[in-house]
């Protein structure tokens, strides 16, 4: 199951915090979509990841939207 | 506490109380613990105006930064010291500066403070500082710990982390 998280037109720290509490309210194992548009996010997820254990599946850019997909670890 | 659990601590004191250093205490805070990191904010001296019930009258101020350069109709404005000293200056910049994070996306203080509280950072005052400029509890926000230096000790000693903002 994936549930996304619109962090779009928000700055640092935002679409991180916003994440982090959207993935508490996952089960290990699903998945959390996070649009943002801050281009710095693209580094703060992946140290965001590495640090939580929760695994970054996937980081892709189209049109200025930066999608994560990142799941639950346990 | 965060569910997840890298046994990681941070502890911060903030010292000062304006609208522009009100960030990185709160921002630094606010991540580390949705990364899993304990923190523990020791709040003294004038970073002790940031733990008022009411934040409306943080401001920043054009004196002695000579780095600060304002977004302004396509160009950057520095702006001269003595400007400082005109009454009404340093508010005209501060609403500015509000209107620029409004606009940026960028998260207000209240807004920070908020995740802070809500992610179970713990936030102490000086209970020194509170004395000193006779400032009252009923003015800061609830629920924080009132404390000295021996017990930001306490916290740093065990920490990973301190910093002094």
């Amino acid at each position: 199951m994936t549930t996304t998280l619109d962090t779009k037109g928000m700055n640092c720290p935002l679409p991180i915090l916003k994440a982090k509490k959207a993935i508490k309210g996952l089960e290990a194992g699903e998945t959390l979509e996070v649009l943002s548009t801050d281009p710095g996010s693209v580094k703060d997820f992946e140290a965001f990841c590495r640090s939580t254990g929760n695994e970054l599946l996937e980081s892709n850019e189209e049109g200025g939207v930066y999608t994560y997909m990142i799941k639950k670890s346990s | 506490m965060s569910e997840g659990d890298n046994a990681k601590s941070m502890s911060i004191i903030v010292t000062k109380g304006t609208l522009d250093w009100a960030y990185p205490p709160f921002i630094l805070a606010t991540t580390a613990a949705a990364m899993d990191v304990k923190v523990s904010m020791f709040f003294t001296f004038y970073g002790l105006q940031l733990l008022k019930k009411n934040l409306d009258h943080l401001q920043i101020s054009t004196l002695g930064n000579p780095a600060m350069e304002m977004p302004m109709m396509g160009m950057h404005m520095t702006m001269p010291n003595i400007m400082s000293a005109i009454p009404g200056v340093d508010a005209m910049c501060s609403t500015m500066m509000k209107n620029l994070i409004k606009k940026k996306g960028v998260a207000s203080i209240p807004e920070l403070r908020e995740a802070a509280i809500e992610s179970d950072v713990k936030i102490t005052a000086c209970q020194m500082t509170l004395d000193l400029f006779e400032m009252e509890t009923k003015d800061l926000i609830p629920d924080i710990n009132l404390g000295g230096a021996a017990m930001y000790m306490e916290d740093a000693l065990k920490s990973d982390i301190n910093l002094y903002i």
